[in-house]
């Protein structure tokens, strides 16, 4: 058995769990740092195993997000392929998959998310791919050569940039989508048009209002169609499914942690658990931005700015997490950025014209301003930020007319 | 392979080899650069890898194009005729001995 130390242990290596221990040490924290990842690669970024890592744009060697001295230069840990497997909150240690006891006197669950289990007959054909880590993008691009036609169930985000990725290598893609619209979640109708528009001028078949009744073999173990829900069959050498993720709740649920789709924890990343806190995709948080007061949000953002809270109270700078959550996707020839969350928006202002392929939608909430989604407006995007995290009163008006200035809200006064 | 100095905001000299091919944003985060944050892993989204590019090598680069030009106006650090977007500079042969500046924040 190892015997308890005290430090900070991280567990989860990707973007809130490197970064959470990167804030504490820049901070001050003396302690020892070990991060624990159930990974084998150090932690990467994700966003481009859907875009520029599928078409082969991005290499393996891009992907890092530090550089391999910036674990021993900040002393930290890094320790790879370990899964915690349980917490003693009494004696303050985790217990690892293969049995050992690691003490701790703080403890950061950012153990983020999983896609949502396939729930279809068919789903364990191969060929069948969810796509979340770059072991499963290895896999991914492995199955490339071999596939003429491909299947995307999910028009959300992950859907819509694989869908986009396998057209420019050339590939028949449909996307299946259970909702009336694409971005059905995270984005209104304006935005939502647009982006079926440009799909389908790329040559992607879009299936709206369709579902999965169940995947079809080949008889030798490898999927060859997808029956829809109204009896379709669909050609499918590939199938790629973005039906979203489920929070990895279950160790702090175990420990006796209050979880609610996703581990509860206050503005500044604490449980109810004083030695206990958590960051990224798998907590459930007070946010300023959200209705009712509480989000989980799925976004290199959050993961990164939750962190940079939590890493810094930790080090004894009580920080309060309360960033403006932003996004961004890209596919075929258009960037997408999103500001702020559009959830009960009432009121949706385009401002630009969509023909031109550069315009922003403006979404209001009460008559308040509570998101921008912008198509190739990148400094729209970032002024919508400011916006946002000033409170500024823009009015519908206002951001319709493309004549009014609206960083003259930003002005100090 | 060429030569890369980035001038840390502490004032800090980084004299580091950057892959010809490679983004001048990934040269800094490879090599651990202080204060150039790249957020978007080089995606053009974030406008968290700005640098102050010696004026001298100016000339020498690939021009602004329109996204970069737009997020260069929202970033947070002054903006100067001299700046760019890191992760929008390929390192080329012609390139070694560039100097760049990081500016005070990102953010």
């Amino acid at each position: 058995m190892e015997a308890a130390r005290d430090g900070l242990l991280v567990v989860g290596g990707s973007y809130a769990g490197m970064q959470v221990a990167a804030s504490a040490r820049a901070g001050g924290y003396a302690e020892p740092i070990r991060i624990l990842s159930d990974e084998s690669q150090p932690p990467y970024n994700r966003p481009p195993l859907s875009k520029g890592f599928l078409v082969g744009k991005i290499d393996l060697g891009a992907l890092p997000l530090r550089g391999d001295a910036f674990y021993p230069d900040n002393a930290i840990e890094l320790e790879l392929g370990t899964r915690a497997a349980s917490i003693d909150r009494a004696s303050r240690r985790v217990t690892t998959e293969d049995g050992r006891h690691i003490g701790y006197e703080r403890l950061v669950l950012a153990v983020g998310s999983r896609p949502r289990p396939l729930p279809w007959e068919g789903s364990d054909l191969a060929g069948v791919v969810a796509l979340r880590t770059l072991a499963d993008a290895l896999q991914l691009r492995e199955l490339l050569g071999e596939v003429a036609t491909a299947v995307v169930v999910g028009g959300g985000f992950i859907g819509l940039e694989v869908a986009s990725a396998l057209t420019a290598l050339g590939k028949q893609v449909t996307v299946i989508e259970a909702q009336s619209r694409l971005l059905a979640r995270a984005a209104t109708p304006p935005l939502a048009e647009y982006v079926a528009g440009v799909h389908r001028r790329r040559g992607v078949t879009l299936a709206l209002d369709a579902t999965v009744r169940r995947l079809i073999g080949d008889g030798q173990g490898r999927v060859r169609a997808v029956e829809t829900g109204d009896g379709r069959r669909l050609a499918a050498d590939l199938v790629i499914a973005g039906i979203g993720v489920v929070p990895n709740v279950e160790l702090a649920r175990q420990a006796g942690l209050a979880c609610d789709d996703g581990i509860l924890v206050d503005d500044h990343g604490r449980t109810a658990d004083p030695s206990i806190f958590a960051a990224g995709e798998c907590t459930r948080h007070p946010n300023d931005h959200a209705v009712g007061g509480s989000a989980r949000l799925e976004s290199v953002q959050h993961a990164l700015d939750q962190a940079k809270a939590v890493g810094a109270t930790l080090a004894g700078q009580p920080t309060r997490y309360g960033a403006v959550p932003w996004f961004w996707s890209d596919q075929h020839d258009f960037k997408l950025q999103i500001a702020g969350l559009a959830q009960d928006a009432e009121r949706h202002v385009v401002r630009g014209d969509p023909a031109s392929g550069r315009f922003s939608v403006f979404h209001f909430r009460s008559n308040a301003l509570i998101s921008v989604d912008s198509i190739n407006r990148p400094a729209e995007h970032l002024l919508a930020r400011k916006l946002l995290g000033a409170r500024a009163a823009v009015t519908p008006e206002e951001a319709g007319d493309t004549g009014f200035n609206l960083a003259s809200h930003l002005a100090t006064g | 392979m060429p030569t890369v100095t980035y001038v840390e905001t502490d004032g800090t000299e980084r004299r580091v080899d950057v892959p010809n091919g490679t983004s001048l944003m990934l040269g800094a985060v490879k090599n651990n650069i202080r204060g150039i944050d790249a957020e978007c892993g080089g995606a053009c989204s974030c406008a968290t890898c700005h640098i102050y590019v010696d004026p001298s090598w100016l000339g020498r680069l690939s021009p602004v194009d329109d996204m970069e030009d737009e997020m260069l106006q929202g970033c947070a650090a002054v903006r100067l005729p001299e700046s760019r977007l890191s992760c929008q500079i390929e390192v080329q042969p012609g390139l070694d001995g560039l100097v760049v500046r990081v500016p005070d924040r990102q953010y």
